[in-house]
């Protein structure tokens, strides 16, 4: 009997491990670094993190969704570029009141996500095509309408939402913490999430359920749209300047920051608190390699086996 | 047909975690035969060739393929042995054309370029050998099953296969393929070809095999010549009891029209059905696996966007174009395939059970409740004895018979009037069986109208009232239950229009 409850211990304890095993890894990355460098551990470089990973963790609390549905978004990196570019020229070049451009911004990044959702769900094109080829027409539109040039110059107003600070912690810390609660109650407590997981689990079962899985996976590509909006106005802010070729490349971060938070590509498992931490091993990995001196060049070569180490033993504690 | 034997199988036990799947089983056949492998659904017809091409490995027995005992570890040494096994579910690659398929890792070569000429000429002279006409350059995808099969049967041959395993070869042909086939099987034999035939068609086995072995619940029944036995004492084996115990004695008890289909079509899938259903009865639908039993069951369930004709409830005239529709007035279906259809495996019980009814349980209109979904599972969970350690166990863990109960319950959470249930029995222990009959008769009893579609003829004709039988896309004819027999439904089946 004995014996029994220590081996069912021994069990809980390795599946509560195994459960938390992307937190443990992060701990684990923190503890490292502190030691090799006395500046790691500090209030403001810890801050410098978070800040640094709100903008690829908004856009990856988007690409979770769209990747639980069994989907993918390779657009999300142009379409924060178009609505960064939309809020910025709407300010500088039309004079709209800050909060109405910021409104346009928003829509436009949704509306693109819309179109995404309606190709994918109603014409049944598949989402890597459908996101390639959005990737590609809104950084083309965001070149028109910025003539390729930089939007910049801003007030105070539009300058807070990226480089304003409430207390200490800056304002994008927030934003990003905010929209971290909403999407994770809305993934475990209402049916939009549910029926998110299902999609991803077994998509004709879902239809045959009487769930409309159109219009779900419509919402979860606009809802993307809206996300990497948020991120693009964010960033425009921050740098003080709506740049054309703002947001490239951030579609294979997020997608690696919601596969380092143990979400299967394949859809119907994972959520975003893993992809928060996924988030933050790529960004604390990448602090604690510029504080230790190590040039760029190997960051890369890191950043990559990572995501490929990490992959490889989610797979191998999900065979046992 | 010689007297030497090619295949001996001997005490050939499985287990699996659970369940002894074979127990001391024989099997023998002879050069130049063809030999039936018959039993019902999970009988162990399937277990036994997956351990006889090295898929599974067997706890004990021998097999002695001519006259050298063997050890498969894999389907590859299997085939050197001269041993194929024709499954059910074709393996060709579409896009690629005949000969390709037939050749494929084989290719005479030139160099490095595949000599196609070659490759060409050695697919005529094998198609010939068969006696089959089809033309080596045509692509598989452009082909009908039937010549499908025929392409997989000459592939095997060309790999100088002899001793051929052919798993419900009929089960998705056409009458006229079927006979194509036998005359196929006919040379092969010439040939001194062995065939194992898995079936559970049994005229069938009458019209062309030489021996019968029976299997049940993993056992060896008996061994008979086809010469020397008739239908009644074959079934007698499979079943090892009377059909009445396998099903209850069904009470109906028809009240008014619930369900009135007219001149429902469905491009390329259903022409021109109606029926009616009642309250309180059981409507069978019989028919060979794609003859529209399915499609018929899906367009009333609303799952086609193209279709025609009218739909009516209680004499009202109804829009359904999609399952949401279709559940939202009282009607819901039961898939044939519950791993692609029924459930979302990778989710708990419960999530699979309120999935239909989530939205109308609702904490201020926004969230899930929690509470009232967990009551919902367990109300289930008790009601239909759904064997899970609580509702929060993945649905992936759960056995067949449970998993089953789980979708059977999903449909029951949305309190449906109109139940149709597609091979609601398919790959599940007696035991599940018996209970999901039961719950028939008390949906039944409750006033339900309950559609059941099943490919067991037996199961049409002793659970239902009256028995539509589809063929080709068509409603053939309809039969009074009580005085329906198996042979008037296959008549009706394979095309011959009722006189």
């Amino acid at each position: 009997m004995n014996n029994l409850s220590s081996n069912l211990n021994k069990n809980n304890i390795l599946e509560v491990l195994n459960k938390f095993k992307t937190g443990i890894g992060l701990l684990v990355l923190i503890i490292i670094l502190s030691f090799l460098s006395p500046y790691f551990l500090t209030i403001p470089n810890l801050l410098n993190i978070v800040r640094q990973v709100s903008i690829i963790a908004i856009i990856s609390f988007g690409m979770t969704m769209v990747i639980l549905t069994g989907g993918i978004d390779l657009s999300v990196g142009s379409m924060l570029a178009f609505s960064g570019a939309i809020t910025a020229g709407m300010i500088i070049n039309s004079g709209l009141n800050v909060f109405l451009a910021i409104f346009i911004g928003l829509a436009a990044g949704t509306a693109l996500g819309l179109f995404n959702g309606i190709a994918v769900a109603k014409a049944k094109l598949p989402a890597f095509i459908v996101t390639l080829a959005m990737m590609t027409i809104a950084r083309g539109f965001t070149l028109i309408y910025t003539n390729g040039r930089p939007i910049s110059g801003f007030d105070e107003t539009f300058r807070f939402f990226g480089a304003g600070y409430l207390g200490r912690i800056p304002v994008p810390v927030v934003i990003m913490f905010l929209l971290l609660f909403v999407i994770y109650i809305l993934l475990k407590k209402t049916p939009l999430g549910r029926y998110i997981y299902a999609i991803g689990g077994n998509e004709k079962a879902t239809k045959l359920s009487g769930i409309n899985t159109d219009k779900i996976k419509i919402a979860v590509y606009a809802l993307n749209g809206f996300l990497a909006a948020v991120s693009g106005i964010i960033l425009t802010s921050r740098l003080n300047s709506a740049q054309p070729m703002a947001g490239e490349g951030y579609e294979l971060d997020a997608i690696a920051a919601v596969v380092l938070g143990g979400t299967s590509l394949s859809g119907g498992s994972g959520g975003v608190v893993g992809t928060i931490i996924g988030a933050l091993i790529i960004a604390v990995l990448n602090n604690g390699l510029n504080l230790l001196n190590v040039s760029s060049f190997y960051q890369l070569v890191a950043k990559g086996a990572v995501i490929l180490l990490a992959v490889f033993l989610d797979r191998k504690s999900q065979q046992q | 047909m010689g007297n030497e034997k090619v295949l001996e199988m001997k005490n050939i036990t499985k287990t699996f975690p659970g369940v002894k799947a074979l127990d001391r089983v024989n099997f023998t056949l002879k050069k130049g035969e063809v030999h039936a492998l018959l039993g019902e659904n999970g009988a162990g017809k399937s277990t036994l060739m997956k351990v006889l091409n090295g898929i599974h490995k067997r706890d004990e027995g021998e097999i002695i393929v001519k006259g050298d005992p063997v050890e498969f570890e894999n389907t590859k040494e299997a085939q050197n042995a001269g041993l194929a096994i024709i499954h059910q579910e074709l393996e060709l690659i579409p896009h690629l054309n005949v000969a390709e398929n037939i050749y494929l890792g084989r290719e005479d070569k030139k160099g490095i370029f595949i000599n196609y000429k070659q490759l060409y000429q050695n697919t005529a002279d094998v198609l010939e050998m068969l006696g089959v006409d089809i033309d080596p350059r045509a692509k598989i995808k452009d082909l009908n099953i039937g010549s499908q099969q025929m392409v997989e049967i000459a592939k095997a041959v060309s790999q100088n296969a002899d001793i051929l395993v052919m798993d419900e070869p009929t089960s998705s042909l056409t009458n006229q393929e079927i006979d194509i086939l036998f005359e196929l099987i006919e040379r092969l034999k010439e040939q001194e070809i062995s065939i194992v035939y898995i079936s559970h068609r049994l005229e069938e086995v009458f019209e062309i095999c030489d021996r019968v072995t029976v299997l049940r619940d993993g056992q060896f029944v008996g061994e008979v010549k086809t010469a020397e036995t008739d239908e009644d004492q074959l079934i007698n084996m499979m079943v090892g009891r009377t059909i009445e115990d396998r099903f209850p004695e069904m009470k109906f008890n028809p009240g008014e029209e619930i369900l009135r289909v007219e001149n429902l079509a469905v491009p390329d899938k259903i022409i021109d059905a109606s029926f009616l259903l009642h309250k309180g009865e059981v409507l069978g639908i019989a028919g060979l696996m794609g003859s529209g039993r399915t499609e018929l069951a899906k367009a009333v369930f609303g799952v086609y966007k193209e279709k025609t004709g009218d739909i009516y409830f209680k004499g009202k005239k109804l829009e359904i174009n999609s399952p949401a529709d279709a559940l939202k007035n009282g009607i819901s279906y039961l898939s044939e395939d519950r791993k692609d259809e029924g459930l979302v495996l990778g989710l708990p019980v419960a999530d699979n059970i309120s999935i239909s009814v989530l939205t109308t349980m609702l904490k201020a209109h926004t969230f899930i409740n929690a509470a009232a979904e967990k009551e919902l599972a367990q109300k289930y969970i008790e009601d239909l004895s759904i064997k899970t350690p609580s509702e929060m166990q993945l649905v992936k863990n759960l056995s067949g018979g449970n998993q089953q109960k789980v979708v059977i319950s999903k449909l029951l959470s949305t309190k449906p009037e109109v139940v149709i249930l597609d091979e609601p029995t398919r790959g599940i222990d007696v035991g599940a069986k018996r209970e999901i009959y039961n719950l028939m008769q008390e949906l039944v009893d409750n006033g339900v109208g309950v559609i059941l579609i099943s490919s067991e003829l037996p199961e049409v004709l002793n659970l239902s009232n009256r028995i539509l039988v589809m063929h080709e896309q068509e409603i053939m004819g309809e039969l009074d239950a009580a005085d329906a027999n198996q042979e008037e439904i296959m008549q009706l089946a394979t095309g011959r229009r009722n006189q």
